[in-house]
């Protein structure tokens, strides 16, 4: 598979739409266990995004330098803790394809293993703290495995988003260690994290997009 | 809801552009960042710059303690969000006048990650030493074994009162950075909910709580407390946010303390003064000295109702802090 600057930057926008038609479940699952602002966070984020995407990011090239801007300006734009969190992680995804204008199926796993990797160093979570974690990091574990296996990507993420969707799930039932929803240890348990869900999605709306584009070529 | 304002996208912004407006003589905003105010005297020469920051909505706090005596600059988050590191980086670069910046910050996720990011780039791309205090003020967060885990709330004005105090005083950054430290490790703070607040952009209120409820514990952006109960008096409520300050934090007969009835931005001066009342008999009934007392709305959540009662057990040091006179747009003292 090959992925073009300009098809990542078609992914980015997937999020942005996506990102408008989730934002109010997401606020939904955080006013159970947060501040209910996910939604609206991740929206003036990708809002921001979207700017860039329209106006200075129109002729890049180069999928390192789109995937930095869209990590800054997101951080930029949203601060609180998904800001930091996500900006690591397509900034740490830059870093593994930097000055390249097309991805190969090696650069792609590359790419989204040290998206899901620089997440959780930045957040200094782990798995069951019921955070984002709780999605990335057996998506990571997965596509780093399957992908060391079969060398296709295509195959080893549908299988990784397959595994970000239990641990995503797995939130549901577990007490929260991390953030604001840490206060509320038992009273946690029975809602699913909205940081867990948004990484979920990120993620889905990929997959959803290499595999519209693969259809198409067939 | 109903809350007058324009856009919900632009809430913050407008409010800050409001403010800069009114207060020319005491604030600026940054060319380099919107988001990025600082006092409009120039910070002096060899003088710690003294950094607060945090989302908005907390009105006065942050972006009201600005000014002589307290902090040098803010960073402005959006609603009950950390800023980015890009306006607490301009602002550090600003008021850094050659002796470091303290960065103060309430103990929150998002605050951590941010203001860790641009205390990096400020050692690494600007050279610039800074300091940091973090308060962890609320007892109701989290159990006293792992205090390093509590929040901050209303307790964070006495923490940027005497670090702003010791700055001013031409403490180095590492007497400041103490001061801070020590400020924050004698003030406990415990808060009562009675009504949410909305987002402005989802309308929704910020937690659920019936017309006869109460929740003790409630933190400022609407976290859950420790416990929701039947509505109680005055003297009821206050009685318990006082005994559990008490049962955290040694203040004994012939203590000084420093007092904050703090309102969260919907409830009457006459509720918080018959809080404050209470508070009062309590502490003379303990031999408790209350040195100082500060009664009114100094770090809200918008329109949510309800108070919080906040005590700083004061040594020498933090008296002459707290006697320092200030002048900010949204806090005078003389």
């Amino acid at each position: 598979m090959q992925l073009t600057a300009k098809e990542l930057k078609a992914y980015y926008k997937e999020i942005v739409s996506m990102v408008e038609e989730q934002k109010d479940y997401l606020c939904e699952l955080d006013r159970k266990i947060g501040d209910g602002d996910h939604g609206v966070t991740m929206s003036i984020g990708w809002q921001a995004v979207n700017e860039k995407l329209d106006n200075e990011l129109v002729d890049e090239e180069d999928c390192a330098k789109v995937s930095i801007t869209v990590g800054k300006t997101f951080l930029s734009a949203v601060g609180s803790s998904v800001g930091p969190l996500y900006a690591t992680g397509f900034m740490r995804g830059a870093k593994a394809v930097k000055g390249k204008t097309v991805l190969e199926d090696k650069d792609l796993a590359e790419f989204w293993i040290a998206f899901a990797r620089g997440i959780k160093e930045r957040g200094q979570a782990e798995v069951g703290d019921k955070t984002m974690v709780d999605t990335l990091d057996p998506f990571a574990n997965e596509l780093e495995t399957k992908f060391t296996e079969s060398g296709e990507f295509l195959s080893a993420f549908t299988d990784a988003v397959a595994a970000a969707k239990v641990g995503m799930e797995s939130t549901k039932e577990l007490v929260s260690k991390r953030g604001r929803s840490s206060r509320l240890g038992d009273r946690s348990v029975g809602a699913q994290d909205p940081g867990a869900t948004s990484a979920y999605m990120i993620l889905a709306t990929f997959l959803n997009f290499v595999q519209a584009k693969t259809e198409q070529a067939i | 809801m109903k809350k007058l304002m324009n856009d919900s996208r632009y809430v913050v912004e407008e409010m800050i552009e409001g403010y800069v407006k009114a207060h020319p003589d005491l604030i600026k905003q940054l060319p380099e960042n919107d988001r990025a105010l600082v006092t409009a005297k120039e910070t002096r020469e060899g003088k710690v710059g003294v950094l607060i920051g945090g989302g908005s909505g907390h009105e006065p706090g942050f972006l009201g303690y600005v000014g002589e005596g307290m902090a040098d600059g803010v960073a402005v988050g959006n609603i009950f969000a950390s800023p980015s590191p890009d306006p607490i980086l301009e602002v550090t670069k600003a008021i850094d006048k050659g002796a470091g910046v303290v960065y103060l910050y309430g103990n929150y996720a998002g605050d951590v990650m941010n203001f860790g990011m641009a205390a990096e780039m400020a050692d690494l791309e600007e050279d610039i030493e800074v300091g940091m205090a973090l308060a962890t003020d609320d007892v109701a967060s989290a159990p006293k074994e792992e205090k390093e885990k509590r929040r901050g709330i209303a307790g964070e004005f006495f923490i940027f009162k005497a670090t702003g105090a010791a700055a001013d005083f031409g403490y180095n950054l590492e007497d400041v950075v103490r001061v801070a430290k020590k400020a924050n490790e004698n003030t406990r703070s415990m808060g009562v909910g009675l009504t949410p607040c909305s987002l402005p952009q989802t309308g929704e209120p910020s937690f659920e709580i019936g017309d006869d409820e109460m929740e003790i514990g409630l933190g400022h952006h609407g976290e859950p407390g420790i416990e929701k109960g039947p509505l109680q008096s005055a003297d009821e409520v206050t009685e318990r946010l006082v005994n559990d300050i008490l049962a955290d934090i040694e203040i004994k007969s012939g203590d000084k303390v420093a007092v904050l009835v703090n309102g969260l931005g919907s409830t009457a001066r006459m509720e918080l003064y018959t809080m404050f009342r209470k508070v009062e008999q309590m502490l003379s009934e303990l031999g408790i000295e209350i040195y100082r007392s500060y009664v009114g709305d100094y770090i809200t959540s918008l329109e949510m109702g309800g108070a919080s009662v906040t005590l700083m057990k004061l040594d020498d040091e933090l008296i002459k802090t707290i006697d320092h006179p200030v002048n900010c747009p949204m806090f005078v003292q003389k």
